[in-house]
């Protein structure tokens, strides 16, 4: 049976059949279906993790204790989770332990496009490289292999479009795998000096059988056709090259670490022309180079963004279709207003960032839908930089410039980012005797990446309910005596809250509660109209950044389909223009 | 063999794009075509410009549509439209929803909504535009506009019509589906 599948979708599907008992992850766009899809199966536990080196030591705990483990991530979780990759790395496993990386090449919701490859060179272990749904999930179940074969962990990179992508998958019933026999091993699993020491010397051999298994597997294979050019390739590249270029051959590489140098050197004195097209670094390129082999590669095509078919379409000459024709007033096509993502309609975060805004205050921001903030008419955010990121750069601003500066200096994290690494921030304002005001904007999920369940949300990725950690308690825990819950709505508290925390030179905790407004969304509401006659066109209520408030004829008109109701335009209204629909003027 | 056909499917985070693909792929499916279909996740569902790419045929390697090579473009918005226009076909056929919504930029006045439809027909006579919102209204139910816009895109695709209406059946929940049906048909009345 065929049916059409995401690549994420495929994944989980491909940990399924390959008898998989553990999937741990931390959401992060383009991985979160992965684990999404795996919480359906009911022969796999599934967990959200706190963060993504939690994850890794989850899988690595069920690897080692003789289940296979499926870890997925985005490609920043990677640096997350790098520490006990590294080692993981020494160790090796017990049954067969995966790592997806998901790498988001163009940024489509990334902070950066960094090219995790790297990471499997850096850690020598080997890395896969699918190009669409069939093959994620054949090189799944192919990779669970490999771990256990060579007694590695294994990484399965994928980025954004194959991830996104669905085309059509062979579906096949779950092997069972019985639990391989868990025995103590100190020597292999005790990294102490004295057994690295020997665990390293067993990576180096594990790596040259794992370059000659490179030079036979089936993961690697040559398409030939004209030997006029012959392009090396991989992952969803490969896919536009077939496409662009019906007549090259191909050397398509379904495992980028390690390279089979044989193979690719044979290739190489086939073909006249010899090209290297891989989307972000010259990863394959640079090894080719080193051999002393000849070809093109980013002389032609860029390290920045995503490698579009259009772009190596026009690089290598070969437009095979006519391009799109348009007319000379086609230059109306050029200067099309841009159409950024917006906080939602009722958005809980709004109006704490309309007050920041008010307030002008440095904001050291962190990674959420609350990123948004930085945007105009918000236009209150300093810096972002990675999870968890905004507590410890607050403080060091404090140190560097000083208590007063900190007066005027809040840390904005949302409650999924703070459990994930901002916590440990936490634990610095109050050990190192900083006076940071942390602000937690808790919106009861994590928003961004579609609603995942997280430490405070109650539920399990499964649905089932469990603890809900308490952040007030929480932050009390760890030291902090100045801990204020308040609605992100009551702007008139919020505001004066915030004033009173910043005034004060010691820790202290805002935690701004109020359900994100897509869960809320099914619930019956009534909009906000404004009165036209009473309307003085201030436009005050545009500060809010409200995507159904819009200027008419110098004054505003609320879009009634959109709005739902949360009446923040009400409040911030100096003149009473706004109302609920079916309410009066105050 | 037949020829790759592309369709691009634009419009605005929450305008129900992302089931009419999914809709879409399904009657594809059930005519036994390789089908690809890529879509972008993450901020581009916070009120974003949301595009899905579907491709079908005999054999489909890429999932992308390079630019200039879209059959048919059904935007759900009209600005959306404008902005996808250099991925159509000089042949190919474009379907609008007379629909406005305001980027972050308009509404706060650094750029202005540009007369999307006459430059759409400046460059393509032969652009289709359509009122979905109010069939939709007609139809009974105002939340069904990628139904209806659905409806016109089945005219131009040579698709039996009782596939569609399977492909509705399974993909949309069985609450709304009375709803969905009638507003699908609006769209071929």
């Amino acid at each position: 049976m065929r049916k059409l599948l995401t690549g994420n979708e495929a994944i989980a599907r491909g940990a399924w059949e390959a008898g998989v008992v553990v999937c741990t992850a931390y959401p992060g766009t383009p991985s979160t279906e992965i684990t999404e899809n795996a919480a359906k199966y009911i022969e796999m536990y599934a967990e959200w993790s706190p963060n993504e080196k939690v994850a890794l030591e989850v899988g690595l705990g069920a690897s080692i204790g003789g289940g296979r483990a499926l870890v997925a991530m985005k490609h920043v979780g990677v640096n997350v989770a790098a520490d006990p990759l590294f080692t993981l790395a020494y160790t090796g496993i017990n049954a067969g332990l995966v790592l997806v990386s998901a790498d988001d090449p163009g940024m489509h919701s990334s902070q950066n496009e960094q090219d995790n490859r790297h990471f499997g060179r850096a850690a020598k272990i080997p890395v896969l490289e699918p190009s669409n749904s069939q093959e994620a999930k054949d090189f799944t179940k192919l990779a669970f292999e490999l771990s256990e074969n060579f007694d590695t962990p294994v990484m399965l990179r994928i980025t954004t479009r194959v991830a996104h992508s669905q085309s059509l998958v062979e579906l096949w019933p779950r092997q069972e795998v019985p639990l391989k026999k868990y025995e103590k091993n100190t020597q292999k699993y005790v990294m102490m000096p004295a057994f690295a020491r020997s665990r390293h010397i067993v990576v180096e051999s594990r790596l040259e059988k794992l370059k000659e298994y490179a030079e036979t597997t089936s993961l690697n294979r040559i398409e030939w056709n004209h030997t006029k050019i012959g392009v090396i390739t991989n992952g969803v590249t490969y896919q536009y090259v077939k496409e662009i270029l019906p007549d090259a051959s191909i050397l398509k590489l379904g495992m980028t670490f390690p390279l089979p140098r044989k193979l690719i050197t044979d290739f190489s004195k086939k073909v006249d022309m010899l090209y290297v097209i891989e989307e972000l670094e010259p990863f394959i390129e640079e090894h080719i180079r080193s051999w002393g082999i000849e070809t093109h590669g980013k002389d032609l095509f860029p390290v920045a963004g995503e490698l579009l078919p259009g772009i190596i379409a026009e690089k290598m000459g070969a437009l095979p279709h006519p391009r799109n024709v348009l007319s000379p007033a086609a230059d109306t096509l050029t200067n099309i207003p841009l159409r950024p993502p917006v906080m939602c309609p009722g958005c809980p975060h709004r109006g704490l960032f309309y007050i920041l805004n008010k307030l002008k205050v440095t904001v050291t921001g962190d990674i959420g839908c609350y990123t948004l903030g930085a945007q105009i008419p918000l236009n209150a955010m300093d810096t972002t930089i990675c999870m968890g990121a905004s507590i410890g750069t607050a403080i060091g601003m404090e140190k560097a410039r000083g208590k007063e500066f900190a007066r005027n200096l809040v840390a904005v994290i949302g409650d999924s980012t703070f459990i994930h690494s901002g916590i440990t921030g936490l634990i610095d304002v109050v050990y190192n005797k900083a006076t940071t005001t942390t602000i937690i904007l808790d919106n009861r999920t994590t928003a961004m990446t579609g609603h995942q369940d997280n430490p405070v949300t109650g539920f399990t990725v499964k649905g089932v309910a469990t603890k809900e950690i308490n952040l007030l308690l929480l932050a009390k825990a760890v030291g902090v005596e100045r801990v204020v819950e308040i609605d992100p709505f009551d702007l008139n508290k919020l505001e004066q809250v915030i004033k009173e925390e910043l005034a004060a030179e010691e820790p202290s905790v805002i935690i701004t509660k109020r359900k994100c407004a897509l869960i809320e969304k099914n619930k019956q509401t009534t909009p906000c109209i404004v009165s036209e006659e009473v309307c003085t066109g201030c436009l005050r209520c545009m500060k809010l950044g409200c995507p159904c408030i819009i200027k008419k004829n110098k004054k505003v008109r609320i879009d009634t389909a959109q709005c739902v109701g949360c009446s923040l335009c009400v409040n911030v209204c100096t003149n009473a223009a706004i109302r609920k629909v079916g309410g009066t003027n105050v | 063999m037949s020829e790759t056909k592309n369709i691009l499917i634009v419009g605005v985070g929450g305008q129900g794009t992302i089931l009419a693909s999914r809709i879409l792929s399904v009657v594809l499916q059930k005519i036994g075509l390789d089908v690809k279909v890529s879509e972008i996740h993450g901020m581009a569902q916070r009120g974003g410009s949301v595009v899905t790419q579907v491709r079908y045929g005999q054999e489909v390697a890429s999932p992308i549509i390079p630019e200039g090579q879209a059959d048919i473009i059904l935007a759900f918005e009209k600005l959306e439209a404008l902005r996808w226009l250099p991925y159509l076909k000089e042949n190919g056929t474009i379907l609008i929803n007379d629909q406005r919504i305001d980027p972050m930029p308009i509404i706060i006045g650094t750029a202005v909504y540009p007369d999307a439809l006459a430059i759409v027909r400046n460059q393509r006579e032969n652009a289709i535009i359509v009122d979905a919102l109010k069939i939709a209204q007609n139809a009974g139910n105002s939340k069904a506009v990628n139904v209806v816009l659905l409806g016109f895109l089945s005219r131009h695709l040579n698709i039996q019509q009782n596939l569609w209406l399977e492909a509705i059946g399974e993909t949309v929940p069985a609450k709304f589906l009375e709803a969905n049906l009638k507003a699908f048909a609006a769209a071929m009345s």
